[in-house]
């Protein structure tokens, strides 16, 4: 059986507030993927619609999708696993394409965060966890990700300085990338002073800083066969590796507090399936949805050993000029994370990166490149390893 | 003829400071919360201990359960106090939530706004107690030991 790979990527701008509906939401990161590719929408056999439902006041988008991105009749439907929808949207994409049912599949990741109210979110926010046993006590995301990165601190010696410095590096990128929502500098010393709001407390130990903001915005990945992707493409970028996995939704049902079990199911899957290991992974993105999640990620994916992950950051490696570059967009923290457009933004991220067009975000020579997705706080896993 | 109205065992609705559910085969707990207990579900055939409790076990499939009471000190696996919170809750604030570890299951909650901050240690003993709320609800927290 021939490779699977990636012949088109787009995304819209994260921004607060798009100023549209949703199907033109979904057209912006298409239109750019399809431009990418440098084919029509008629090239396209099946589309996959990748987002969080609770923030659409439109039942089934998949039908309105592909009515406005000019996909029908071909075959189109709705993927969710909170914010690693659109990486679990590439996995179906590939198997479809694997199986022999389709020959091209875009996968479409969308979500206008500002579609309900605030008070809606607030309202949806208490019931992001399992609602009959976790949700009663009061609980949000922030403060499931801050019980990971406190078992962190106390069995490792991470600090909030460490977590800062996370928020540095993703915002150095931040700035360069025209994408991103977030785009101003971030210094160390924000973060212990009073009077800047990175440093407010929002669920201990996590400070504004460590939090990435909502955000509206759309991803487009569109895969092709073998023989269709070297035929359209001059470029194509093969996905080697898959990996995925879930776990408990109540705490209470885990056994590793200081890192993430389905990013490490998931990572060894795709190793496994790509040939490769941790060391040979020349640039990455990461679910850095929290500081303390890319430490984690650092850890979980083999890049450090557990407890090490603070070294890696501290000593610049994951920066631009690094053994492992990681995040070199602005990361989830920068960029916003617009829920089921994250995961096609990280690849899109990559793809560019091995295909040496990211600009001035751009990594020495990547071969072969990481995107870490995680759905709530690691419920859901993606690892997808991707080469020239 | 009047229609006879069909009775609705609601009672897990009195869980937590606002539940989500209000129908569970597991209604029994919060009985249970009223007696002072927090109490969990043990399969009697595959003898695994569940917390929270669940009517059906995964293993066997089957659902001959046993309730088992939550008794005796868990240890403090990590916790976080919250400074934002969602609708509901936002009186509440501050407030810490926590997962205890009692070796052969573990319990999610919340810390009593009794213990100073200074006093939480992650690895610390912990009880779960049961708390009466205002309108007739029940919730539970974790105390020193």
């Amino acid at each position: 059986m021939g490779k699977i790979g990636i012949i088109g990527v787009g995304q819209s701008a994260f921004v607060r507030g798009y100023p549209g509906s949703i199907r033109e939401l979904a057209f912006e990161g298409f239109k750019e993927a399809v431009k990418d590719a440098q084919i029509s929408a008629n090239d396209i056999d099946a589309s996959i619609v990748c987002s969080a439902p609770e923030y659409d006041k439109q039942r089934s988008p998949s039908g309105i999708f592909a009515e406005y991105l000019g996909l029908i009749p071909q075959p189109t439907f709705y993927l969710e696993s909170l914010c690693s929808s659109s990486s679990m949207g590439l996995r179906m994409a590939y198997s479809l394409v694997k199986a022999g049912l389709h020959d091209v599949v875009a996968v479409i990741g969308f979500q206008k965060m500002s579609e309900i109210s605030s008070a809606e979110s607030q309202e949806r926010m208490g019931r992001g966890a399992d609602i009959q046993w976790e949700s009663p006590f009061g609980t949000m995301m922030p403060a499931y990700y801050a019980m990971y990165a406190r078992a962190h601190m106390e069995k490792y010696g991470t600090t909030p300085e460490d977590l800062a410095l996370v928020r540095v590096k993703a915002a150095t990128y931040g700035q360069i990338n025209e994408k991103a929502v977030y785009r101003k500098p971030v210094t160390l010393e924000m973060f212990t002073d009073p009077e800047s709001p990175m440093a407010g407390p929002v669920s201990s130990p996590l400070r504004v800083g460590d939090c990435c903001a909502n955000a509206d915005g759309s991803s487009c990945v569109i895969v092709a066969n073998e023989e269709k992707a070297k035929a359209m493409s001059d470029k194509p970028v093969w996905i080697l590796g898959l990996g995925a996995a879930s776990n408990s939704v109540n705490l209470a049902g885990r056994d590793l507090f200081t890192g993430l079990r389905v990013a490490e199911l998931a990572a060894q899957q795709a190793y496994k399936m790509a040939g490769i290991g941790p060391k040979d992974v020349d640039v990455a993105e990461v679910h850095d949805c929290f500081t303390i999640a890319e430490i984690m990620a650092y850890e979980n994916l083999g890049f450090a050993a557990p407890g090490e992950g603070k070294e890696l950051i501290k000593s610049k490696e994951t920066y631009k000029e690094g053994s492992i570059p990681v995040n070199i967009d602005g990361g989830l923290l920068s960029k916003g994370h617009p829920i089921g457009a994250t995961g096609g933004s990280q690849i899109r991220t990559v793809v560019l990166q091995l295909r040496g067009e990211a600009g001035e975000m751009q990594v020495k020579d990547p071969e072969i490149g990481l995107v870490h997705n995680i759905g709530g706080v690691g419920i859901y896993g993606n690892v997808t390893i991707l080469g020239r | 003829m009047a229609k006879k109205k069909r009775e609705i065992d609601d009672r897990f609705k009195r869980f937590g400071i606002v539940s989500f559910t209000a129908t569970t085969k597991v209604n029994d707990f919060v009985s249970y919360l009223e007696q002072g207990k927090v109490m969990g579900t043990r399969c009697k055939k595959c003898d695994i201990m569940f917390f929270p409790p669940r009517a059906d076990c995964y293993q066997c499939l089957g659902g001959d359960m046993e309730w088992f009471e939550v008794s005796g000190t868990g240890k403090l696996v990590t916790y976080s106090k919250l400074q934002y919170a969602p609708v509901g809750f936002e009186q509440d604030l501050p407030y810490c939530i926590a997962l205890l570890d009692y070796g052969d299951y573990k319990v999610f909650g919340r810390i009593d706004k009794e213990i100073g901050d200074d006093e939480i240690k992650v690895g610390m003993d912990m009880k779960t107690e049961v708390r009466q709320l205002p309108e007739d609800r029940l919730i539970y927290v974790f105390t020193k030991a």
